[in-house]
């Protein structure tokens, strides 16, 4: 559940004091990296299919790995950086550190004046932000396919060389506090995603929001922010993508130009903080202002970690096209078409993350039904593929829509570079999507029927219910009845 | 799987704010890329790009049937028209026209807005699967269905969800800041639950034979296909459409006096929009009042509201402001989030940095970014057939020039100083201003 990008700011200070001195690693010696490229030409060459070669991959000695997509649809280019630092990382009192440094970064370097990041992105006629997700955190220009050593030279520069100004980080993190209010505060949905989040998760720092708890924030200083840069913002805990209209050999040599001086450091060892099995049904309530009460559901869930070795995984993400894939699929088709029990019903699980899994199910009562009316249809949805199964139509047409998909992506280079940095930020290799793919489309009826009854169990949910409330201290609807 | 809950719970503004995204999105349209365009023999345009380098198509068709041409009292007619058109259609019900566009691969979308409604195709190009596609869009186009027990279940969802938008800050904002901007014009006219609550299963079947009719079609392909194909579709698409001709336009929106709408809400933040009727699609002041805007609100982190609003004071995470020329003078607009106690302050410095730029304009220095960003952005904009389609589509139902692509940049370039003081100054009036806060002390 990543964070919308947070547009950011300019800069004020120029203040240097945290600059640290940089060593420029000589590379004269490039030989690895040259054998690589040297090693996938040949293999394209061989299989004569610029499929197989593409994207292009190298890594710089200090540890940052450079994957080029060469898309030349257009003249245009994106670049990415994403770090291997998310919510995921941070302690208790400093939740929201690594979303507030991503407003940070914007706010100047020694080398590049207060102000003058966006500026130059902008005349470089691109358009740029940034992201922080619970497993990673990423930055990015879309630009004219000109401008792309320009922002590598940006990026590099404030990979190691950020100013971290306290007057700078006072302004900000009021800013991260109004975006807190604007998601969260006054979002009902969201309130909800929170809290029930916090309630499934007990020992995993999936319990805490990305965007971080009010109090943390208020707290929060100019050198938890400070620290959180130098510990993790270092080339070998990074790794950039770019796609578009550009030459692989070329953009390496960029790379190793503008990446290839900064510093590589060790970093701190990451300690697993594996959640407790989960031994009983949870339940949590949110009051806010609304209409319609909402009800989420969440078991805990399986994640890729082996793209050879693991099954369940693929099978969940195929039932999730069985139930949610399209307008008349199984949730749509009986809960809002035939039933009318809700106003609308989502099923979602994604199979790769840093950290554990979770599939939710979220959902609105229609008119003159409650959440517990809604809570029991989905779980008679949920018993039909347990006892039942899955038909060989409705995979097939999953299996079409998989494909199909596979076509379209390459419309938007922007997501194709999302693409492969999100498979990348979860320890797997971008050359593993192929594979992932083929293994989606192995996926048997009797493997889906076998994980949906092992894992919709009570004993692994969290149920979450908004209980709306009036605006103006009336009351509207019943209040909201929780089973149980 | 949280966007999807929030799309529904927002459905019924979801559309408007679409298509205001879409319109500043689709400002800029192609150069060097070769828009043929031509008539049907019924009298429908079509626009296609041809594009070969993926094996797909899309198809999109928009009418003249947007909320605008909702008749007295039936606020959210043209809204529910298109949500029902798609579900059932020729010999299909709902589900079999979902499943079989999934066995294809492929997506039916689209949407209404104040202006235009679309229905909106994306196939694979392979012709097996292109044809059966294509025969479900003309299905859809030609014979929907209007079924009386799927209009009223979308009738109670659409009600609910506006029910449900009349709760949250945004959107009670956003339609008072367009009542306030409108007050004798179709723009203003908000679907509330009991406007809803009246129409008829007949109405939608009426709406429709007068508004998606051969004479007020407007086709764009892009994609994988040869310009005698897509002739043939063009065509095929066009020669089931109702008989008719584009509908009146209603009497354009009056001179307006200012106005300060404050409306009470629990929200820790306020919403505070700012903005009076500005521009029409083609309208000569365009091209200096873009420019001009990027200075002012437009060009995201280096705008001067972003800079004094965001930066230098921290009141607010997005501030921004925008044109949006519609069929006629669509608003302009600027818009915050702040804590409450500080809405008042916020207001007042977001209006105080608009009448200055109105009075002074950008400097030199700003004019020159603002253009760089502008032209060297053009490519941007053009760089998959989605973007094409969106920029394509919208030239030919706004009746832009087709060379608008063309011209853009040099058009830009050419906007001095003293044009973006003028058009501001033709357009932005201090005492014509409407603002309206919501959650606000």
């Amino acid at each position: 559940m990543p964070l919308l990008p947070p547009p950011v700011g300019c800069i004020e200070s120029a203040a240097n004091s945290s600059r640290k001195p940089s060593f420029y690693v000589p590379h004269t010696d490039l030989f690895p990296m040259r054998l690589k490229y040297l090693l996938t030409v040949l293999v394209a060459a061989g299989l004569s299919t610029a499929a197989l070669a593409n994207p292009y991959e190298t890594t710089l000695k200090n540890g940052l790995k450079v994957i080029v997509k060469e898309d030349r649809r257009a003249p245009t280019a994106v670049q990415m950086v994403w770090y291997r630092i998310g919510s995921i990382d941070e302690v208790d009192g400093r939740s929201g550190v690594a979303h507030v440094l991503e407003h940070m970064m914007f706010k100047g370097t020694p080398n590049v004046g207060p102000g003058e990041f966006n500026k130059r992105v902008a005349a470089a006629g691109g358009r740029d932000n940034a992201f922080t997700s619970r497993d990673y955190t990423a930055y990015f220009q879309q630009i004219p396919k000109e401008k792309l050593p320009e922002m590598m030279q940006l990026e590099a520069d404030r990979m190691r060389h950020l100013t971290v100004d306290a007057k700078e980080f006072e302004q900000e993190i009021k800013v991260v506090m109004e975006e807190r209010r604007m998601r969260t505060d006054d979002n009902p949905q969201a309130k909800l995603f929170e809290q029930m989040n916090a309630v499934a998760f007990q020992a995993h720092p999936y319990r805490r929001p990305i965007i971080g708890w009010m109090n943390d924030l208020e707290t929060m200083t100019a050198a938890d922010a400070k620290a959180w840069y130098d510990t993790w913002y270092v080339p070998n805990n990074a790794y950039v993508v770019i796609t578009g209209d550009v030459d692989h050999k070329t953009v390496f040599a960029l790379a190793e130009e503008h990446y290839g001086g900064l510093e590589a450091r060790p970093l701190p060892v990451r300690k697993p903080q594996i959640e407790p099995r989960q031994e009983g049904i949870r339940r949590v309530t949110v009051k806010a202002p609304a209409e319609l009460p909402t009800l989420i559901m969440g078991w805990k869930a399986p994640i890729l970690r082996d793209v050879e070795q693991d099954s369940e995984p693929y099978a969940l993400e195929m039932l999730a096209a069985v139930l949610d894939g399209h307008d008349a699929a199984r949730f749509n088709k009986k809960l809002v078409r035939e039933d009318k029990v809700a106003l609308g019903v989502d099923f979602g699980y994604d199979g790769t993350a840093r950290g554990p899994g979770m599939i939710y199910v979220s959902g609105t009562p229609a008119e003159g039904k409650t959440v517990a009316d809604l809570e029991a249809a989905v779980r008679a949805e949920l018993a039909r593929v347990q006892q039942n199964g899955i038909s060989e139509t409705e995979l097939k047409r999953a299996r079409a829509q998989l494909l199909a998909r596979e076509v379209y992506k390459l419309d938007s280079m922007f997501g194709q570079a999302m693409e492969i940095g999100q498979i990348e930020s979860v320890g797997l290799p971008h050359t593993a999507l192929d594979r992932m793919l083929k293994k989606l489309q192995q996926v048997t009826a009797a493997e889906i029927q076998v994980v949906a009854r092992k894992y919709f169990t009570d004993d692994a949910l969290t149920v979450g219910v908004l209980d709306p409330q009036p605006l103006d201290g009336k009351p509207r609807r019943p209040a909201v009845a929780t089973r149980h | 799987m949280k966007n999807a809950m929030k799309r529904l719970l927002t459905a019924a503004l979801t559309p408007l704010f679409t298509a205001l995204l879409a319109l500043c999105l689709s400002q800029a349209a192609q150069a060097g890329v070769k828009i043929e365009h031509w008539t049907t023999s019924g009298g429908a345009r079509v626009q296609f790009v041809e594009s070969k380098v993926l094996p797909m198509l899309d198809v999109q068709v928009d009418f003249g049937a947007g909320s605008m041409f909702d008749p007295d009292g039936k606020a959210g007619l043209a809204a529910l028209t298109r949500a029902v058109l798609d579900l059932g259609a020729g010999a299909r019900d709902e589900s079999q026209i979902a499943e079989q566009l999934a066995d294809l691969g492929a997506t039916l979308g689209g949407g209404a807005d104040t202006d235009r409604a679309s229905v909106a195709l994306r196939t694979l190009s392979d012709k097996a699967k292109r044809d059966i596609a294509l025969s479900i869009l003309r299905d859809v186009l030609h014979q929907p269905r209007f079924d009386a027990a799927i209009f009223e279940r979308e009738k109670a969802r659409t009600i609910a969800a506006l029910k449900d938008a009349l709760t949250r800050p945004d959107a009670i904002a956003g339609k008072a800041f367009w009542a306030a901007l409108y007050p004798a014009h179709p723009y203003g006219k908000q679907a509330t639950p009991e406007s809803v609550a009246a129409l008829s299963r007949d109405d939608l079947a009426a709406f429709y034979r007068a508004h998606y009719t051969v004479g007020n079609a407007s086709i764009t392909l892009v994609g994988d296909l040869s310009r005698r194909d897509a002739e043939q579709i063009a065509e095929r698409i066009a020669q089931g459409l109702p008989t008719g001709r584009p509908p009146e336009l209603p009497v354009m929106p009056q001179a307006l006096t200012g106005q300060d709408v404050r409306i009470a809400h629990p929200a820790s933040q306020a919403h505070v929009y700012l903005g009076m009727p500005a521009i029409e699609r083609g309208h000569p002041d365009f091209f200096p009042l873009i420019v001009g805007n990027y200075t002012l609100g437009g060009g995201g982190f280096v705008s001067r509201l972003m800079k004094e609003v965001r930066d230098k004071r921290g009141y607010a995470y997005s501030v921004y402001s925008y044109f949006a020329p519609l069929k006629q003078p669509g608003p302009f607009q600027i818009g915050l989030q702040t804590q409450r106690k500080q809405a008042g302050d916020a207001l007042k410095l977001a209006r105080d940095i608009l009448l200055d730029f109105v009075q002074n304009g950008p400097t030199e220095e700003e004019l020159a970014a603002a253009q760089a960003n502008l032209t060297g952005s053009f490519p941007l904009r053009l760089d998959s057939n989605k973007k094409l389609l969106d920029n394509v589509a919208a030239i030919a139902f706004y009746g832009l020039p087709f060379d608008y692509l063309d011209q853009y940049q040099d058009k830009i370039r050419a906007v001095t100083v003293d044009d973006v003081k003028a058009a501001f100054s033709r357009h932005i009036r201090a005492d014509s201003l409407i603002t309206v806060t919501v959650a606000g002390e």
